[in-house]
Formats: C-alpha cells, structure tokens, sequence
C-alpha cells in the first residue's frame, strides 16, 4: 500500500508484533524478526565492497552470512543452545541410546514412587519410568516443532513475499487475511479446531499450527521483502531487464530472508510450549503418543503428593523452548549490523 | 482525526467478519452442534433431524452464519448447554477477567517497564545480564507449568494464597493469576523497553538533553522514556486482546469463572452458540484494542498526524 499516508503505516508497523494470543512468546519471536527487516540489505550493502577481507582459505568478499557465521562460532550462547538442540535431535531420533526401558512399560504397583536406582526420575501415576518417557517425549516435541515451523516458514515467506513483491490489489486481500488471523487468539483457535479432531496423530496439531502461524511469518516475510525491493542492485537489475523470477530469487531472495530465519528459529521453541498447552488443555497429542504436554497435562492432577513427575517432563520442555529461543536470539545478534 | 478514525473503523469491519466466520465455520462445519445437545448418549436419528430443523441447520451454512450474526446485532446470542441465555453468561463471564486483565496489565507496565528502563540504562552489567537471563528463563517456561508450580509453591505448600479463586473472584485474590498471566508478556515489555531505552540512549536529542543541563530524572521519564514506549504501548494494547483469549489456561488453573472458563465448558459440551458469542466479542475488544493503540500514537508521538 504505498499510496496510503502516514499513520496508516505506522498502523501497519505496529500491527507487525500484534500478539497472537500465544502468550506473548510468538509474539517475541515477531518482534526480534522485526529489528531485522532493515539490516540485511544495509549490512550487505555496506559490506561486500569492503573487498577481499575474506578469512583463510576463500578470497571472496566477506559476505552478510560469512560475517555472520564467524560472529555465531565465538558465541558461547550459541554454541550452547545448538549443542542443546543437536543432542535433542540425536535422542528424538535413536531416543535407545541413553533410555533402555520402552515408555509404555507401566507397572501400577509403583506408581507415582520417586527416584530409586535404575529409575532416577522416579514413575507417574500409571506407574511408568518417567526418565524414559521424558527421553521418548523429546522426538514429538521436536518433530511438532520442526515441522510446523517447515510449514509455517514455506508457506508464510512464499505468500508474503509474492505480496511485498508484487503489491497492488492481492497485497490489499493478503493484509486482510492476516489482519482476520490474527484478531483469534491461537490457544482458543486451537481449542476450537482440535476439539473436533478425533484422529491421535501429530499431524492435525501440526496442521493447526500452520493455518495459524503462517501471517505472522507473511506479514515479516512481506516486510522484508519491500525492503529488500527498494534497493538500488534490484533496481539496477530491474533496469538491466531481468525477469522477476531472476530478481526474486537471486536478488531479493538472500538479502530478505534473514528475518525469516531468526523469527522461524524463536517460533519453533514456541510452537514446542504451544503443543504441550493444547495437551495440557485435552485437546492436543493423545495418549499413547508420547509427549511432554501429555505427562504434564496428567502430571498435574498428583502435583502435590508427587510433583517429580510433572518437573522433570516440565524442565525438558523448557530447556527445549530456550534454546530455542537462545538459538535465535543468538542468529539475530550476529545479523544485525546495529549491534556490531 | 475524525476521518482517520472513521476509515480505521471501516476497515474493522471485514476483519470483524472474517474472523467470525472463519470461527464459525470450525464449530459448525468441522463440529457437530447437534452433538452436544444430547449429552454424552449418540442421537437418534429423528431427534437430530428436529432438532437440526428447530435450529435452522439444514439451511445453508452462508444462510445460518447471516441468522447468527442478525440475532447478534439485535442481542441474542443464543442459549448455553443448560439453557441459560449466553448473555447472561458473559455478564458473569467478563467482568471476572476484565478484573483479571487489568492486573495483569498493570503488572505489564508496572514491573515490566520499570525493569526494562533499569536494564536498558545499565545495559552490559549484571543487573542487566540477570534480568536479561531471567526473563529468557520466563518465556521459556510455559504459561500453564508458571501457573500450576506457584499454586504449588504459594497455594499449597506456604500457604500464602488460596489455591483456587472464590465465584466472587475480587481483586486480591486475582492478584497471583494476574501475575501468572502476565508472565510472558511481562518478560516480553521488558525486553522490548530495554532495547528500544537502549537504542534512544544515544539519540542526538537525549544528547542535548544533558547537556542542557536538566537533571537526569527529567531527561529519562520525560525525554527518553516517551521516545521509548512507542513500540511498547503498541505490544500492551495489542496484548489486551490476547490476555483476554489466553486466559483459558490460566483460570483453569486457578479455578476462575471468568471468559476461558465459560468458553472451555462451551467447547468440551460442543455447545458452538457459547462459543461463538464469545469469540465474537474477543474479536471485537481486541480490534478495539489495536484501534486505541493507533490513537494513542498521536499523544506519544507528536509527529504523526491524522489526516
């Protein structure tokens, strides 16, 4: 909407980090997006005629994501958080590894005993090892996470991007659709699809997350990429007479997508915390999958007479969010040039 | 002024009606309404084509969603599961989590604006460093795990407050859900006043400021605090909205009858007339909401003018 004046786009900014009702997290991941939208354009504008300061080996300019990549690697955070993440993708897939027993092994004669040898988290109600299934929990949560961020992240940037590149009526109708979305707040969304659902896969929970998560990936996606369109190689290259697929995926492309990125990684560890509200609330992952926010959700109920089992679950899924969270804060800091 | 607020106005409009059908269309296309209505037991065939007729499902969808939202603007939202109207259970419904609301926004500003001034002032220090980690360790923890581990903790084993909220639901027994509520959006202002305070801090005009020689006090709350809270005032007002709609996880905690409490019984007793009147009027405070925010720009930031 170039046409419009002022205040409506300072509408349209502020309506950028509108909450999705997730409980602020998402919404955090919206607005770390946002400091984004104007660095890398400036940082790879302003870097790549610094000329050949490459490091080592490559005599190639020293680009956005190179400058990027050695800034990450001397960040004890991120070392931290991925080394976090990469375990937990190692156990979410051979979870046989560090866990021996099966998770759906119960015997009710211990149920909710504490820690004894051989058990070091103790059993849950139904008298099953909570270690493994805290260790069995993670490849749900992982798999929830990441594919509904893949989803969301496709969808998101390719509707968003088309709207912020090509503008005119279909940008008008894709502002509107965003503005409906985001007006439900998405645990209530999510109650409300998912009651009806009866199947016990991930893949209506996943489903859900990317029919609500996607606007607020289009709505950074589209800023980014007016941004990005604004620059002078893209008019350049527009001038030359290239084709706007060629501008679209060689120009606009690597220097819109960093915003993306950070607000996907943020929102993976949000939308891990928002698989295990709808399963505390009975309508998300059901038993017997195994899942944080079902043992929680069950925990809850002997929280006082044995609260192990609902921390140990309950610590797993918050060391995952942050460091996810952690991860994309870290990936936010080496891109932005401000804070160089 | 007038003219921007009538064009904002208009523009609600398709919003408010798409985010209401797209609801109704979850409950009554994806749902059966029918369901609910005989309790726990399958329907017979013949009392759910009554009662499909005394309802007016047979009709269309488009035709059923123009009835709903007629009666809605002249009022009647319908009867609940137990044949209460739904009016009367959002007169009951939302004054509890207005309450509820409004302590948890004032926690918002309060706390969270106060800590993100301090941190963004002393940003690298480790007052900054530990507020900084503390509000990662907040947002990480989900809403739900905050609520039932300080009901644990203050409820059951100190004592301090009652575990569950009364009917009656006043202020200061909405205090400690208030703050539960708020945790996340709370620790979300911090981070938000903290950067944006630090990113001012060397602005030209603070600069000036200083070196006019007003006292420290003043150049913080009056020069560098109003700059700040632009995009802070833009996240609580928004939040409004959210705080309202997620308070569902909340007050099932704490036991508060108040709007998510009404909507999760509208939804386990697949009651959609329950559940669609309250989301109707979520909708519509949360536009509202967004609305006073681009209002509200006007006094913080003198520059923006509406035409």
């Amino acid at each position: 909407m170039p046409d419009q004046p002022e205040p409506l786009e300072s509408y349209e900014e502020g309506r950028a980090i509108a909450p999705t009702g997730a409980g602020g997290a998402s919404d955090l991941a919206t607005a770390e997006g946002e400091t984004l939208e104007q660095s890398p354009s400036a940082a790879s504008g302003g870097r790549a005629p610094g000329g050949p300061l490459g490091t080592g080996t490559d005599k190639k300019p020293r680009s956005l994501w190179s400058d990027a990549w050695r800034d990450l690697r001397r960040n004890p955070i991120f070392i931290i958080s991925s080394l976090v993440i990469l375990f937990l993708v190692v156990i979410s897939i051979w979870p046989q590894l560090i866990a021996s027993g099966d998770p759906l092994d119960c015997d009710l004669s211990k149920a909710q005993e504490g820690s004894q040898p051989g058990h070091p988290f103790g059993f849950n109600g139904q008298g099953c090892d909570v270690y493994t299934r805290t260790v069995y929990g993670a490849r749900t949560s992982v798999t929830v996470g990441v594919l509904a961020t893949l989803g969301v992240a496709v969808l998101g940037s390719i509707l968003g991007g088309l709207a912020g590149f090509f503008g005119g009526a279909w940008d008008g109708v894709l502002s509107r659709i965003t503005d409906v979305f985001f007006a439900i707040p998405v645990v209530l969304g999510g109650l409300v699809l998912l009651s009806v659902v009866t199947s016990s896969t991930v893949w209506p929970v996943i489903g859900f997350m990317v029919l609500l998560g996607w606007p607020q990936l289009s709505r950074i996606a589209r800023g980014s990429v007016i941004t990005a369109k604004q620059n002078d190689y893209v008019q350049a290259a527009r001038a030359l007479g290239a084709s706007n697929s060629r501008m679209m995926l060689r120009h606009i492309t690597p220097n819109a997508i960093a915003p993306v990125i950070v607000v996907a990684t943020i929102a993976l560890g949000t939308y891990i915390a928002l698989e295990a509200t709808l399963s505390y609330l009975g309508v998300g992952l059901k038993p017997p999958t195994v899942s944080w926010g079902i043992d929680i959700s069950s925990a809850s109920q002997y929280i006082r007479n044995a609260p192990h089992m609902l921390l140990w679950p309950a610590g797993a899924l918050a060391i995952t969010v942050l460091a996810f969270i952690m991860l994309g804060d870290a990936v936010r800091d080496a891109l932005d040039p401000k804070l160089r | 002024m007038g003219r921007y607020v009538i064009r904002r106005l208009l523009q609600m409009i398709p919003v408010f009606f798409g985010a209401t059908l797209l609801i109704f269309l979850m409950v009554n296309v994806m749902g059966d309404p029918i369901a609910g209505l005989c309790g726990d037991r399958q329907c017979d065939p013949a009392t759910a084509a009554q009662l499909e007729k005394e309802f007016g499902l047979d009709k269309p969808v488009w035709q059923q969603y123009l009835t709903y939202m007629g009666n809605v603007f002249t009022g009647d939202f319908g009867t609940a599961f137990n044949g209460q109207p739904v009016t009367e259970l959002m007169a009951s419904a939302f004054p509890v989590t207005i309450r509820l609301t409004i302590v948890a926004i004032f926690f918002e500003i309060v706390i969270g604006i106060t800590l993100g001034v301090v941190t963004g002032l002393k940003r690298g220090r480790p007052v900054d460093t530990s507020v900084l980690l503390l509000t990662l360790v907040v947002l990480s923890v989900p809403t739900f795990v905050t609520g039932l581990l300080v009901q644990l903790l203050l409820g059951v084993k100190w004592g301090w407050i009652k575990p569950a909220v009364s009917p009656e639901a006043t202020f200061s027994e909405l205090i400690v859900p208030g703050l539960v509520l708020a945790s996340v959006s709370l620790a979300y202002v911090t981070r938000l006043t903290r950067t944006s305070i630090a990113e001012n801090k060397r602005a030209d005009y603070v600069r000036t400021a200083v070196a006019k020689g007003l006292p420290r006090r003043r150049v913080i709350s009056r020069h560098l605090l109003r700059n700040s809270l632009i995009p802070v005032v833009t996240f609580i007002g928004a939040d409004v909205g959210a705080l309202m709609g997620g308070a569902i996880v909340t007050e099932r905690i704490f036991n508060i009858h108040g709007v998510g409490y009404q909507l999760y019984q509208g939804i386990v007793r697949q009651n959609t007339q329950t559940v669609v009147g309250f989301v109707t009027i979520l909708v519509l405070v949360f536009l509202l909401a967004n609305l006073l925010v681009d209002l509200l720009y006007a006094v913080l930031d003198p520059r923006i003018r509406y035409a």
